[in-house]
């Protein structure tokens, strides 16, 4: 057996360590044990052997595996001392030599949404990355966050992750492979039956690779598809410019929105970063001075919709012609509708607005809308002289990429009935699931000799492959990206990959002929041949420390023409009777976070649903059609039809029936069994977005979806305080009015020390529910499951109240994060029989979990009901790899105890330890709580409300600062700051 | 008055012996001559009972999740039938001591079996503090007790209140009613045949001889235990009420909540009562020991505590409107016409309406009406407590958090269980002991049948000054017209 | 009756039993046999009988000063523990509460009150009554254990009462209107 210094280098590759062994003369006893433990049939004793070790087979060689083994025995729980990458990975603030036990490290990586890179900062303990958060230093997050980022440490861990090379439903190795893919790629020649299908690659190492494939196999074809790929943004563009050329969006000049259909806070590539210029920009004492107004008119309710100061529910189709209206009365060269167009009230007060905006203006188009109103969205811009100052054009980030996605899968799938392909290679996909109905992707697919897939886990389309490939996830394998504005950073492995998988890179280059090429040889190498000059070695170090590679961000489009309309064509014909409408999820995106429990158990925004999507109707549809909620629907689009259950949504546009992607999965893994309702079924590549024609007709039988949120108002409780512009400015005090001061028997104890305070603005809260994931990711907070949700159990810390306000056909919507309050005269305490909470000489409302024995009172006597319970053994002790999800640094909590949001006090300890040891106060800022770091737009600030000079404080001082149901005399720490609307005064909101 | 010239509380013709042996005998029926309705009525209840096991099993193996209670809901069930049975084992303190005290005749013939009746209901409501706990395996943390990690129980919470009074009930309840006990046990001991049971009966009989010297301590402490329940029944229930008043849920936080619960507790209690006196009146032939007279009076006392409770509802009511707090009233009003309102009105058509039928006095002297009205008053209390808890817990002061609570079999079970419990304990009671104070209906014997004793006075010896020379106040009540 | 059986009994015996009907009789007897200047004697019912304390001239009951004892120890042992509890030993910022909350003590304290005063009570009452005593001479009379606790009354005086003579007091007790006397031994 090879013991050479070159085998430490290399990653534990079994195939690797197999070619070795095969030259390798050794001593007999050797060579036993090696067949022995290269045989498939080995490996399946041992999988039923050792199940847990199994997982390892993959990644660890014999010797490795086999001491393992026996230390295993003494202690289970193997996943969690997977060794550190031996590759050079660097932190990003120390270098790894401090990798002190129990110190987390951060290294600065890049996690993929469709594509686009977002900057991060990956928390490692002991070599286990537990935390995402974004990257400071990127231009995508600014250290902001969404849900899906949040929830990657599970997807990491999901223990139903492919764990091995499956051929044909027989566990096979990576070395079986690569030789099986030696005799096929023989007989490939000039590639006309070799296609590959990815997912959206901004990768510019990946696109050099395939450049290379391509090169070697002239006649092979690479096909990108994603089902919410930006295909009508680059279509419009390529209207009027003749270009397919991408928008990028700058919201921290944008004085005056408008959105047509376009849901930038979640859906648009850069949605973060918007997300945080945006709420900059909401403030009524804002950076300029001026707070920014957003006009919504949209197909369905959005979070960004209900973030507006003027928001019109429409159906998509009538947007084009409102937005024909609006280029028209600001004199483009549009027909414009003849007659009355939908939001006809709005029309002068908002041209007339956009006019005075001028390059403060930016108009912008959602996916969601054909290109027709990106055309017009653009030349509007273009005509406000905002293209260059609000928005800019760059080529397109997936490189090549012109918006073709569904037409090119439609090829594809034409190609593969006809036979016409051999061998299909699918990356970062799962067309079996996503492909839309009318291509029968599923059946082309069986026309295919030879898919090789490489997949996250026995996916849809795994299962119909006849080689699976363990894909390793971005946190365990090396690559590049390129973000929404073009930035490129580096994603560097955190962990060894956990069940062998390989990265796009290691696929392709098997494809091109090299086996046992390694992810972080083939990324070094390209970008030393693109990163000349300077020495080399020290450039790599740096932009790994740093994980962006500076001045990257692609230039703006320099002579951009001028935006012609002529190639638009007249507006179609009104669309009569209601309409389907698809978005991607809220919170499964297209369906590749389906099997994630976190994301599965978070409320979505609006409707508040967990665990399943529904079809969405208005209030109105509702009682037009006699359907309640929980009714099973079977809507009829052409000649396809599905059943979904109905969820009855105020805000939704009238006549239309809104489904969200990614649900009704039916393979890869338990989490995403049964859940929801697969919209694929009559999505079609003609109409991917919205269809008219839509009919529905009231099922049988009644579907359970579980909310988290039952009912809709306020009842007139001032829970959330809010006003417009107008009126804030008249009386900056509003949010006191009508307040009592609570009286107390017990006088104030003054405050000495730290005291820690929290302030969430009302102002800048989009809804997002990066926090609620935080918190879960951050507190080892578990899931309960769709049966406890219903009962009412779910165990966020952190939740987001959502309230309408008006009527139920035009409401408007608040948002309201409520952790705990951490009241300084606490009604939880003075119940509990134990002394099980307390209160700590700083403030913080602590959970002595030991002491706990679960008589609830506390959370009876909670009047924010934050307190949480654990009614069952919620937490999973049993599945190694759930254990190394864990954050060592917090309690897992057992059945029967109470728990609730402790402010990240292992965060504060964390920092007093460091003050002390350098014998400092602890500076303001340096305790961010879980949800204010993952915040996009910073409406969390956590501190010293002691520190007179604390940001804390400073918002605590604020007029706008209110407790919430203060007049109960609980004295909360943590308080909000009033929301104050921009509406335009010329348009009256009829209710 | 004219009542009681009508119907004594004992019926004439008795003697000490004659009252000895009806009472005696039952208990100490040879047990191959043990009635099979007794058997039957054993095996039921003992079978209901299994309900208790196999719902407290589930609990205890799974956790709290098997039982409906959820965030906001996190009491329901089991604290329901927490303070239902404290209610109930209300009637039995009150009825010895209270009437003890206020020299009240007719409770004699009722106050063994009441105090009893308490006890079991006590042992049942004990029962729900712990089972309704997380992990009810640590439930001594209540209790203050020397403990390495320095730790003391909080004294601040209602809870700790609750396992004080709940303890202290007990015992003392315990305790006065085998003092009471003592000198029937003495009787039982002479009367029994089995040597067994008589060295049973004798060594719980602490060799009781009925000396002059020892009644005379053993009233006075008799009289100072019924001193010391009286304020204890009060308390105990006060503190209960305290649970919900110490708590700043809407429909919790009311200052009538202490004084309230002890009237529904008695009122639920007498009901109780009832509803068990009227069968096994029937059943052991008892009925010259409880006559009309007794059902009447507890009629009454349910009639006069069922107008306290309404107007407990009332003032909640008003002061929920009065007040002008926004939670409280929008708390009544979903009492109204919310998700339990059928509760709510069922509690009212139970506590409140039907009840005013006992001022009609055919209606008081009807046995089977009278049961009936028993049987619907202890629904209509249990359902009281449900909605206080559980309707006011399900809606309180954010909007996003309002979930309601659904009962699941479990909970069903464990309360259908602490039934059988409760039966079985006193089916077991009706067997062994004697069900109706003996030595005090003696004394009802002989003072009801007072004259003939002072015609024997003057025939034995006609110096001795005529007997009792100033009748007690005792005395001048029956003399009134005990006969 | 024979005297030399009575001769060779007088060494065990405990002392002589009269047995009445009503308990007025018994009263009256009682009255008379103080009188007479016995002192060592005891009367028997199967209830409490009126008067019969006072014809024995017994000290009324020390019991309500041993409840009321117990009571005291309760209250301030009970107000005493929360207070150090809260206070001393285990000071917690309780809900920004005074860590004396004394208000919060009182439930306790109150139970406790009730609870020692009943145990004393009971304690004295054990005490005062020598319970439990499952013996006594009485029990050799089955006459006494047939009826004694059901429906007859007893006046029994003792042997060692110095006024005892047996002659002298057995006359005396059958003029007492006792429907039966008896010699019970010791």
């Amino acid at each position: 057996m090879t013991t050479n210094s070159d085998e430490q280098r290399q990653p534990l590759d079994l195939a690797a360590a197999r070619q070795q062994l095969r030259e390798k003369k050794g001593k007999d006893y050797w060579r036993s044990l090696n067949e022995l433990a290269n045989s498939p049939e080995f490996e399946k004793v041992i999988e039923q052997e050792y199940p847990r070790q199994a997982s390892l087979l993959g990644t660890l060689n014999r010797r490795d595996f086999l001491k393992v083994l026996g230390a295993s025995l003494a202690l289970a729980g193997l996943t969690a001392c997977v060794p550190q990458g031996s590759d050079k990975i660097l932190p990003y603030v120390k270098p790894p030599e401090v990798l002190l036990p129990g110190k987390p490290v951060l290294f600065a990586s890049t996690v993929l949404q469709d594509g686009y890179g977002q900057g991060v900062l990956i928390t490692t303990t002991m070599g286990r990355p537990i935390k995402v958060d974004g990257n400071p230093k990127h231009p995508a997050t600014l250290g902001g966050s969404d849900v899906f980022m949040q929830a990657l440490p599970l997807e990491l861990y999901d223990p139903e992750r492919l764990k091995q090379v499956m051929n044909q439903k027989t566990a096979k190795t990576w070395g079986d492979f690569t030789n099986a893919l030696g005799s096929l790629s023989g007989n490939w020649g000039q590639g006309a039956g070799l296609r590959i299908l990815s997912g959206m690659t901004t990768s510019p190492s990946l696109i050099d690779q395939m450049g290379a494939l391509l090169k070697k196999y002239p006649q092979a074809k690479w096909v990108q598809f994603s089902p919410v790929a930006r295909n009508n943004s680059l279509a419009g563009a390529n209207l009027v410019f003749g270009q397919p050329y991408e928008p990028v969006y700058d919201f921290s000049k944008a004085d005056v929105i408008l959105s047509l259909d376009c849901d930038f806070l979640f859906a648009e590539p850069g949605h973060v970063r918007y997300g945080r210029d945006f709420g900059v920009r909401r403030q009524p004492i804002s950076a300029n001075g001026t707070m920014n107004r957003l006009y919504m008119i949209e197909g369905s309710s959005t979070m960004t919709g209900s973030n507006a100061d003027h928001r019109l529910a429409v159906k998509p189709s009538q947007i084009e012609g409102f937005a024909r209206a609006i280029a028209a009365r600001l004199g483009l060269a549009v027909t414009a509708p003849t007659g009355d167009v939908a939001g006809q009230p709005w029309l002068d007060a908002l041209t007339a607005d956009l006019k005075s905006a001028g390059k403060g203006a930016l108009v912008l188009a959602g996916e969601r809308q054909p290109a027709a109103v990106h055309a017009l969205a653009y030349a509007i811009n273009q005509a406000l002289g905002a293209v260059g100052n609000t928005v800019n054009f760059i080529a397109p980030v997936a490189q090549g990429y012109a918006g073709d996605g569904y037409t090119a899968l439609k090829t594809l799938a034409q190609e593969m009935s006809s036979g016409a392909v051999d061998t299909l290679v699918i990356l970062d996909s799962n067309p079996a699931y996503t492909a839309p109905a009318d291509l029968d992707f599923v059946k082309a697919m069986g026309k295919v000799k030879n898919v090789i897939t490489l997949a996250n886990a026995m996916d849809e389309t795994a299962v119909l492959s006849s080689w699976a490939i363990p894909a390793a996830h971005s946190m365990e394998s090396w690559g590049d990206a390129r973000a929404f504005d073009g930035t490129i950073s580096i994603i560097q492995p955190t962990i060894e990959p956990l069940y062998g998988g390989k990265s796009a890179l290691e696929l392709i280059a098997a494809l091109l002929g090299q086996p046992v090429a390694r992810g972080y040889d083939l990324l070094r190498t390209y970008w030393q041949g693109q990163l000349k000059g300077g020495d080399f070695a020290l450039t790599w170090r740096d932009l790994l420390g740093k994980g962006v590679i500076a001045d990257t961000a692609s230039a703006p489009i320099a002579s951009l023409p001028t935006a012609t309309l002529n190639g638009m064509g007249a507006l179609p014909a009104a669309a009569s009777g209601m309409e389907i409408v698809f978005e991607p999820d809220y919170t499964v995106w297209d369906g590749r976070f389906t099997n994630n429990a976190w994301l599965q158990e978070l409320p979505k925004p609006l409707s508040k649903l967990t665990w399943d999507n529904a079809a969405y109707l208005s209030p109105a549809t509702a009682t037009k059609l006699a359907i309640t909620d929980g009714d099973m629907l079977i809507l009829h689009v052409g000649e396809r039809n599905m059943q979904a259950a109905a969820s009855i949504q105020p805000g939704q546009p009238d006549d239309v029936v809104v489904l969200s992607l990614g649900y009704g999965r039916k393979e890869g893994g338990s989490v995403l069994a049964n859940s929801g309702f697969n919209a694929n079924l009559i999505r079609t590549s003609a109409a991917p977005w919205f269809q008219s024609g839509l009919q529905v007709t009231k099922g049988r039988e009644k579907y359970t979806l579980a909310t988290t949120h039952e009912h809709w108002t306020m009842e007139n409780r001032d829970l959330v305080r809010s006003t417009d512009l107008e009126d804030y400015k008249a009386h900056p005090n509003f949010a006191h009015d009508g307040e009592e001061q609570a009286i107390t028997l017990y006088g104030q104890e003054e405050r000495t020390g730290y005291a820690w305070g929290m302030s969430i603005n009302l102002n800048s809260c989009i809804g997002c529910n990066a926090c609620v994931i935080a918190c879960q990711s951050e507190n080892n907070i578990p899931t309960v499951g769709k049966d406890q949700v219903i009962r009412g159990r779910e165990m966020h810390w952190i939740r987001i109240d959502r309230y309408y306000k008006g009527s139920a056909n035009r409401p408007r919507f608040v948002y309201q994060p409520v952790p705990c309050m951490h009241c300084e005269k606490a009604p939880c305490e003075v119940v509990c029989p134990v002394e099980a909470t307390s209160h700590s000489a700083e403030g913080i409302n602590e959970m002595t979990y030991n002491r706990c024995v679960g008589t609830r009172y506390c959370a009876n006597n909670c009047p924010y009901k934050v307190r949480r319970f654990n009614f069952y053994k919620y937490v999973d002790e049993n599945v190694a790899s759930m254990r190394a999800l864990r954050n060592p640094d917090v309690t897992a909590r057992s059945r029967g105890v109470m728990e609730k949001c402790t402010y990240c006090v292992q965060r504060v300890n964390e920092a007093r330890i460091q003050a002390e040891a350098e014998g400092r106060p602890i500076a303001d800022g340096e305790v961010q709580t879980a949800c204010q770091v993952a915040c996009p737009t910073q409406a969390i600030v956590f501190g010293n409300i002691n520190d007179a000079n604390s940001t804390v404080r400073k918002l605590k001082d604020l007029p706008l600062n209110y407790g919430l149901l203060a007049d109960l005399g609980t004295q909360p720490r943590t308080t909000y700051v009033a929301q104050v609307k921009n509406p335009n005064p010329m348009i009256k909101e009829e209710a | 008055m004219e009542i009681l010239e009508q119907t004594p509380i004992i019926e004439p013709g008795h003697t000490s012996l004659s009252v000895t042996s009806a009472i005696a005998d039952v208990p100490l029926t040879p047990i191959r001559r043990t009635p099979v309705g007794w058997i039957a009525g054993l095996l039921l209840a003992f079978a209901i009972m299994m309900a208790l096991l196999y719902a407290v099993g589930a609990l205890f193996i799974e956790g709290i999740g098997v039982w409906g209670v959820n965030a906001p809901v996190g009491w329901a069930f089991a604290i329901v039938n927490f303070v239902w049975w404290i209610g109930i084992g209300h009637a039995g303190t009150l009825i010895s001591a209270i009437l003890l005290l206020l020299r009240q005749d007719w409770r004699t013939s009722i106050n063994r079996f009441a105090e009893a009746m308490t006890l079991f209901a006590v042992a049942n409501a004990a029962l729900f503090p712990i089972l309704h706990l997380g992990r009810p395996w640590l439930f001594f943390y209540l209790m203050p007790y020397p403990n390495s990690m320095g730790l003391w129980p909080q004294f601040r919470s209602p809870l700790v209140w609750d396992v004080f009074a709940i303890t202290t009930y007990a015992l003392v309840s315990l305790l006065f009613w085998y003092m009471g006990l003592v000198p029937d046990l003495a009787t039982m001991r002479d009367r029994a045949k089995n040597i067994w049971a008589k060295r049973i009966y004798a060594l719980a009989s602490l060799g009781w001889r009925g000396s002059a010297r020892h009644w005379s301590h053993y009233l006075s402490l008799y009289l100072l235990m019924a001193a010391l329940a009286t304020p204890l029944v009060i308390s105990v229930h006060s503190i209960v009420g305290m649970d919900f008043a110490y708590g700043l849920v809407p429909g919790w936080h009311s200052t009538i909540f202490p004084p309230y619960f002890v009237a529904g507790a008695v009122f639920s209690g007498f009901a109780m009562v009832l509803t068990l006196l009227i069968p096994l009146r029937a059943a052991f032939h008892w009925k010259d020991f409880i006559t009309a007279r007794h059902l009447e009076n507890m009629a009454k006392v349910m009639l006069s505590m069922g107008l306290v409770v309404a107007y407990g509802y009332l003032m909640e009511i008003f002061n929920a409107f009065y007040s002008g707090d926004i939670f409280e009233r929008a708390n009544t009003l979903d009492r109204f016409t919310g998700f339990y309102s059928p509760l709510f009105w069922g509690l009212i058509a139970a506590n409140v309406v039907i009840p005013q039928l006992l001022w009609f006095k055919g209606v008081r002297r009807n046995v089977l009406v009278l049961f009936v009205i028993s049987l619907i008053v202890n629904v209509g209390m249990w359902l009281e407590r449900f909605v206080i808890i559980v309707q006011s817990l399900s809606k309180d002061f954010l909007p996003s958090s309002w979930h309601i609570y659904l009962p699941t079999i479990y909970d069903i079970l464990t309360y259908v269980g602490t039934l059988g419990l409760f039966l079985t304990l006193l089916f077991l009671f009706l067997r062994v002991l004697p069900a109706i104070s003996i030595f005090e209906m003696r004394e009802l014997v002989h003072e009801t049948g007072h004259h003939n004793a002072v015609a024997v006075e003057n025939a034995t010896d006609g110096k001795a000054q005529v007997y009792p020379a100033k009748p007690t106040k005792k005395e001048a009540d029956t003399a009134k017209g005990g006969r | 009756m024979d005297n030399t059986l009575i001769e060779d009994k007088k060494q065990k015996l405990y002392g002589l039993l009269a047995k009445f009907d009503t308990p007025e009789a018994l009263v009256a007897a009682t009255r008379r046999v103080y009188e007479a200047g016995y002192r060592k004697f005891d009367a028997y019912s199967p209830y409490p009988v009126e008067g019969l304390q006072q014809a024995m001239h017994l000290r009324s009951s020390p019991m309500p000063f041993i409840v009321l004892a117990g009571a005291i120890i309760g209250g301030v042992s009970g107000f005493g523990m929360q207070a150090f509890a809260t206070v001393i030993d285990y000071p917690q910022n309780i809900g920004g509460r005074p860590l004396f909350s004394w208000p919060a003590y009182i439930p306790i304290t109150f139970e406790l009150i009730i609870l020692l005063g009943a145990f004393a009570g009971v304690a004295g009452l054990f005490f005062f009554t020598r319970f439990p005593q499952p013996y006594h001479p009485v029990f050799n009379s089955a006459d006494f254990n047939a009826h004694a606790s059901q429906d007859s009354f007893y006046l029994g005086i003792e042997a060692d009462d110095p006024q005892f003579q047996l002659e002298r007091t057995q006359r005396l007790m059958e003029q007492l209107g006792s429907v039966q006397v008896s010699e019970i031994e010791a």
